[in-house]
């Protein structure tokens, strides 16, 4: 009998490994540095600020992740229901819930890999200047998480549709609202009229208001609980979904 | 021993009942066939045996355990082919398979021996470092077929194991379906009637979610048999005319005109009790002014027992 935790370890080798199977991943860290290169140093113009930090590089994070997390997910569920190999997963003698974290944690090293891929900027403020290694390195764990927030609710949407197109802007959406909410736009045109718990609390769930903290090198044990609960909910949310949808 | 056992099982898609009440005991060493038509429930009911669909009513088990309380001990008996072969496509065989041997707990030289296994049994050398996406049909199937073979289980469940094969290929699904059969419990869906006489212990008929005929495929053909008939081939087009002329001879038999090839019209001649002899009806015949060109005694086959049980149900 397999234990639940030697499942996680053998989905994760087969969908970490499927990221590579096709050159779609290629494609996404190209886009990604690509894109996360340009609006640092194009966009921000890293080299007039004159000063030696990844502030400008961590400030579009959260934008290209909106984009680059559900190209990750996507295909997590919807390709196992387009394939009907769901009907295979779902009738081994294993939990769902391990198959669950197994692709989630799959889809969030795939994330880490791309994030080591953006190194390079680090060393070169180190060699441009004397950055704050520790706040850098702070907030590079502050992307993971958010990254992973992101996955999980991808993934979550993934599972509710056979078609890889819609599971990515059904959860760039939703990703969108989450980063969104936090932008002055938004709180501004809700103070108009709503009570002030309705704002703090649409303010509190901004992923923006909590990367922005945690880039500042302030790790909070709100914002912590704020991305793990997130993580920990859209897997729930996943696990039965795909228990509800599997045969669909 | 029942190594299988369905009680009651009933499963609704919105207004349509697709289950409705099937119960089911299977022991080891049988290969039951499930027959029906397209939509008749094989699919479900076997989707809910394997635990991938909950019942809304009834429960199954697989090796005394219960496939809804104690799914993984269940399913971990149990190998599943589901239909169309359903595979990792960017995936070699050899990865894939073993992915399906971890899964199902097999690790180092356990799961190395079973992976040996399949490659001589299922015959997958040739294709062992190939993608899946890139095998045939026949290959895909085979693969599917290792992949429910992987944990040696004691139960396994095909749908349609041979459905989209070449006549040479389904015949070595076939043989190796006989070749595992001994020890195992299997069921297998089909609607190709001559692979239930070829591999199945016993049939069972599904038509309209519930179970219509259970029984060897020897017994469902003698039970058609009962009633015997003759048939006879006349050479004329003239059905009307050729009905007219037999029937003064037919000693009281039901006639129904089967079907009509090359200007030759087939009657067949049913008799409700009394044993039909055709070579009495040939002498009488003889003065029917009539062109006949056989007469002989007519075995049904297992396709017009099929098609007789599943529609007296509209």
């Amino acid at each position: 009998m397999t234990t639940s935790l030697s499942t996680v370890g053998v989905v994760f080798g087969r969908e970490f490994r499927a990221y590579f199977a096709t050159p779609l991943a290629a494609i996404f860290l190209v886009v990604f540095l690509a894109l996360s290169g340009a609006m640092t140093f194009f966009i921000s113009n890293f080299f007039e600020r004159n000063s030696a930090d990844l502030s400008a590089f961590f400030a579009w994070l959260p934008w290209l992740f909106l984009v680059l997390l559900p190209a990750i997910g996507m295909r997590l569920w919807a390709e196992e229901r387009r394939q009907g190999t769901i009907e295979l997963l779902m009738t081994m003698p294993v939990e769902p819930g391990a198959i669950v974290l197994g692709k989630f944690l799959a889809g969030w090293a795939f994330t880490a890999v791309a994030l080591l891929f953006t190194t390079p900027l680090w060393l070169t403020v180190n060699w441009l200047g004397t950055p704050d290694n520790g706040v850098i390195a702070i907030s590079y764990v502050g992307a993971l998480l958010m990254a992973g927030a992101f996955l999980a609710i991808a993934a979550c949407v993934s599972a509710l549709t056979k078609n890889q197109v819609i599971a990515f802007i059904g959860a760039a959406i939703v990703t969108f609202l989450l980063v969104t909410a936090g932008i002055d736009l938004v709180l501004g045109a809700l103070r108009g009229w709503a009570p002030f718990w309705l704002t703090e609390g649409v303010a509190a769930l901004s992923v923006l208001n909590h990367f922005q903290r945690i880039t500042q090198g302030l790790v909070e044990v709100p914002t912590l609980v704020f991305f793990a609960s997130l993580i920990v909910i859209a897997l729930i949310v996943n696990t039965s979904l795909v228990d509800l949808k599997k045969a669909q | 021993m029942k190594l299988v056992s369905a009680i009651g099982l009933r499963k609704r898609f919105g207004e349509m009942t697709a289950v409705d009440g099937i119960s089911l005991d299977v022991t080891r060493g049988e290969v039951v066939g499930f027959l029906g038509p397209n939509g008749a429930g094989k699919s479900t009911t076997m989707k809910m045996i394997t635990g991938f669909l909950e019942p809304d009513e009834g429960s199954a088990t697989i090796c005394g355990q219960d496939v809804w309380a104690d799914p993984v001990a269940a399913k971990a008996r149990l190998g599943y082919l589901p239909e169309g072969a359903p595979a990792y496509g960017d995936m070699p065989v050899a990865d894939f398979l073993t992915f399906c041997g971890r899964m199902r707990g097999l690790r180092g030289a356990r799961l190395q021996e079973r992976l040996a296994e399949m490659v001589e049994r299922v015959r997958l050398a040739e294709v062992w470092s190939k993608p899946i996406e890139a095998l045939s049909k026949g290959y895909r199937r085979r693969v599917g077929i290792a992949q429910a073979l992987i944990h040696d289980p004691d139960v396994l469940i095909l749908d349609e194991p041979t459905d989209g094969l070449d006549p040479n290929q389904k015949h070595e699904m076939r043989e190796l379906i006989r070749a595992i059969a001994p020890n195992k419990s299997i069921i297998v869906s089909t609607h190709i009637l001559e692979e239930v006489e070829a591999i199945c212990t016993r049939a069972v008929i599904i038509a309209k979610g519930r179970v219509v005929a259970d029984a060897t495929p020897h017994d469902l053909l003698e039970k058609a048999a009962e009633g015997r008939a003759i048939r006879v081939t006349v050479g004329s087009p003239e059905e009307r005319d050729v009905i007219e002329r037999i029937k003064p001879h037919a000693d009281g038999a039901e006639l129904e005109v089967m079907e009509r090839v090359n200007g030759s019209t087939r009657i067949l001649l049913r008799y409700a009790d009394n044993p039909a002899d055709a070579a009495d009806l040939a002498q009488r015949l003889k003065s029917a002014d009539l062109l006949i060109e056989e007469v002989g005694v007519w075995r049904p086959r297992l396709e017009d027992v099929f098609r007789d049980v599943t529609s007296r149900l509209h």
